[in-house]
């Protein structure tokens, strides 16, 4: 299960919204327990409408963030811009670590259709999305 | 100069006169589950071939065939990414601190 609050989902909506006609994307900095602290968005970098990239400094930072803060990268968001909030054979090919969340917001569909999904060994479970009403936070890139 | 002696709180304690390699969780079962290792080589390409003697299982996930950086895996030089370095060829000295990261990325495609 994912928990995040109201304005962190639109944070990542938000986020694929203003990278069109590219996809957005960008990180989840929270808990083992699946509870997002804090949306990272980040640069395409791949620049692209059918695939996407974290921008390297972007990881470095959050990842060194994770750990003096104590909290965990624990999972990634990006957009579908024309398709489903599936994970694509891409997706789950270059899915890099077992533990993630997996969030996929289509923006092919009005409004915006957000799903999270665990990438086992190339097995997709979608996961329940807990909203929390709490102050968890993001912040722009 | 000062970036190269600046110790990170989460790299925890190590030898100031060792670079140092940290590696990502989901590299550490197959590098017998340490957070970092001491290592050698004045280069990235030393550095990284050092490793996969060590970790052969990991050599794939490093390096492609012909030696250069496989296509998803980041790899900086303190705060810097080796891309911009030199790749390979960036150079290593015993303070540096190397940090292993999977690129994120995918798409619809």
């Amino acid at each position: 299960m994912l928990t995040l609050t109201l304005a962190q989902r639109d944070t990542m909506v938000a986020t694929c919204i203003r990278a069109l006609p590219d996809e957005g994307c960008g990180l989840l900095l929270g808990t083992s327990h699946g509870v997002v602290v804090e949306v990272v968005p980040s640069a395409n970098v791949a620049a692209s409408a059918r695939v996407y990239e974290i921008d390297p400094k972007v990881l470095l930072r959050t990842f060194r963030r994770a750990d003096e803060e104590g909290l965990q990268v624990i999972g990634v968001f990006h957009s579908h811009t024309h398709s489903g909030a599936y994970p694509s054979p891409t997706d789950i090919r270059q899915a890099p670590d077992p533990d993630w969340h997996y969030v996929l917001v289509s923006l092919a569909v009005a409004p915006a259709d957000l799903r999270s999904y665990s990438v086992v060994e190339s097995e997709v479970t979608e996961e329940v999305i807990d909203i929390d009403e709490g102050t968890n936070s993001c912040t722009d890139d | 100069m000062l970036t190269r002696l600046v110790r990170y709180s989460f790299f925890g304690e190590r030898d100031p006169m060792s670079a140092v390699l940290r590696i990502p969780t989901v590299l550490r079962p197959a590098m017998g589950g340490e957070t970092t290792i001491t290592v050698e080589g004045t280069t990235i390409g030393a550095v990284l071939s050092h490793v996969t003697e060590r970790f052969p299982a990991v050599k794939g996930q490093l390096l492609n065939e012909d030696g250069t950086l496989h296509r998803f895996l980041n790899v900086y030089v303190n705060d810097d990414d080796v891309r911009y370095l030199g790749g390979v060829d960036a150079p290593v000295v015993d303070t540096d601190e190397i940090t292993l990261l999977p690129a994120v990325a995918g798409g619809a495609w």
